[in-house]
């Protein structure tokens, strides 16, 4: 088993939303770091990790200008700002969830 | 002139009402911004203006715009441009003219930009054939538009830019694109070309740099614990140059961090794909843009790379879905998320138990990985939660029964439940979010200055 790497050591990141949608921009702190982060945080891992909160699709976008690496989380918000009985209604605190990560992740059990 | 300065003292309705003050007295800037319109504002603002005709602004702007006045007075070359507007941006700018008047401050000319509210011609722009499809789901509108409050149209930069060649000192706008409020004075500074499109792109991701305030100067930085005098967070500002390239900072000696971490997460911020951020003046590429630190608390953001604007316009419309509340009890002491548990079992028995089944519910226990319901899968055993139930319903009696039954758990209830001091929870109408796209062609944007 590969040894495991915790997001946040490598990492920042933020979270929005967009509609019923939400992204989660993570940011890693060395070119080394985003290298890595690349081949290891797909855009499946952060689907798996988010899997209880039911997105539809997961997307991953490249910004290797700010070594970033933006995730779409669709239909993800319960219904979005408007309509979810969430306590977070706009995905505020998704980039804080996900840097908690360990990579790779563990199966579910 | 080497560079323009645009500052943006709010970032949205509910933003700390001394930041603009502030950034205008220490900013140096020669145009504020001020962004006041989130995506379900305006059905709000709708409603108000239904109730009475001279409603349905952001009435904060004019309380800012009064302690504004003594920098106006010193700075005549500072500009104001804000979507305060909101559903009525000609009620606002006539308050705005006046107080400026009442304050010898006539000759500051005030500029309405409207055009943007397509309520009135809702109808017959779906007889003609604009569907409005949602982007989402891909539903017609046809679906809910007997219960649609508001629909507006995003305008750009163009409209504000006539109100600046015009003369306008301070204009108010309905809805825009947040990120035109920037491009505007950029545009007007430089005459750019419409079609200069890495210029666009350039001004539009500063535009959206600093649309959300203190979140680029500090706000959200995942170093919390690093930045400076966060009481005292300064607002953001851009020295924009010809090329379309930046630098952002904030005042000397206020609090907060400016550097490329603050940059680098807000420039991604509710950003779909970063390589084609779409507004009304351009699609950008946030990916073309190099960012370093230039000196304490300035950030160097280079020029930009964009592509040509799409020949539609977004669309925010609100509809009415029902009613929501929610309510919330603090439960304290050993097993403290199975009580709360317990807790939620109980009220909605109850509820049931005399007819009242709410069409959707949840049970939240905060304090056990609520924000993220099970993605947290160990979670220690809290000393205290907080429990918090909300409800959504279309009938509004139902929601209004939900509110009465969390204070009989004080004394039905397991022990150790307290936090139940503030009155019942507050029913609110739920306005739901509806995104689509219009033909530039039929949105006609209209610029008007006030005599």
């Amino acid at each position: 088993m590969s040894e495991k790497r915790r997001l946040i050591d490598l990492a920042h990141a933020r979270s929005g939303d967009k509609g019923n949608h939400a992204n989660v921009a993570v940011l890693a702190y060395t070119p080394e770091g985003y290298a890595w982060l690349r081949d290891h945080l797909t855009a499946d891992v952060v689907a798996r990790f988010f899997a209880p909160l039911g997105p539809t699709r997961v997307v991953r976008f490249e910004a290797p200008n700010v070594l970033g690496l933006n995730f779409l989380l669709e239909n993800v918000l319960a219904g979005g700002a408007s309509r979810s009985l969430r306590t977070d209604t706009q995905g505020k605190t998704l980039a804080s969830a996900l840097l908690t990560a360990e990579l790779p992740l563990d199966e579910q059990p | 002139m080497t560079s323009v300065r645009i500052g943006n003292g709010c970032g949205f309705w509910g933003d700390n009402l001394d930041a603009p003050i502030f950034l205008a007295r220490d900013g140096r800037l020669d145009y504020l911004t001020l962004e006041y319109l989130a995506e379900l504002t305006m059905s709000i603002l709708a409603l108000q203006k239904q109730r009475d005709p001279d409603a349905g602004f952001a009435t904060d702007f004019l309380d800012v715009l009064g302690r504004l006045l003594p920098f106006l007075e010193q700075q005549p070359r500072l500009r104001i441009i804000t979507n305060a507007g909101g559903m009525n941006p000609y009620a606002c700018a006539r308050r705005a003219r006046d107080i400026l008047a009442q304050a010898g401050l006539a000759q500051r000319r005030v500029a309405v930009v409207s055009g943007d509210d397509l309520l009135p011609r809702l109808d017959d722009l779906l007889r003609q054939g604009h569907g409005f499809t949602n982007l989402d789901t891909g539903a017609p509108l046809a679906e809910v538009r007997d219960r649609v409050v508001s629909a507006n149209a995003y305008l750009g930069a163009r409209p504000i830019v006539e109100a600046l060649r015009l003369g306008a000192d301070v204009v108010v706008t309905g809805r825009v694109a947040d990120a035109s409020l920037t491009v505007a004075p950029a545009v007007h500074e430089y005459a750019w070309p419409w079609d200069d499109w890495p210029r666009l792109a350039g001004a539009t991701v500063a535009g959206h740099l600093i649309e959300c305030g203190a979140q680029a100067t500090g706000g959200l930085w995942c170093r919390w614990d690093e930045v400076a005098d966060p009481a005292g967070v300064g607002y953001p500002f851009v020295d924009l140059a010809e090329d379309g390239s930046f630098t952002l900072g904030k005042p000397d000696g206020s609090g907060g961090a400016v550097n490329v971490e603050t940059v680098a997460e807000q420039l991604l911020y509710e950003v779909a794909d970063p390589a084609a951020y779409v507004t009304p003046d351009v699609v950008a590429d946030f990916t073309s843009v190099a960012v370093r630190q230039t000196g304490v608390d300035r950030v160097q953001v280079g020029p930009a790379t964009g592509r040509p604007a799409t020949d539609t316009y977004k669309v925010s419309i609100a509809y009415r879905d029902g009613y929501q509340a929610s309510g919330t009890l603090v439960v304290f002491g050993p097993r403290a998320i199975d009580k709360a548990r317990r807790c939620g079992a109980i009220l909605l028995e109850r509820l049931r138990r005399v007819g009242v089944e709410p069409q959707r519910h949840l049970v939240e226990i905060l304090g056990a990985g609520a924000c993220v319901p099970g993605v947290v899968r160990e979670v220690p055993e809290p000393v205290e939660v907080v429990l918090r139930v909300a409800v959504h319903d279309s009938r509004r009696a139902v929601v209004e029964r939900f509110t009465k039954e969390f204070a009989p758990l004080v004394t039905s209830g397991p022990p150790g439940v307290t936090g139940y001091t503030t009155g019942r929870p507050a029913v609110r109408e739920v306005f739901a979010y509806w995104p689509a796209l219009i033909d530039k062609g039929v949105v006609a944007p209209r610029v008007e200055l006030l005599s």
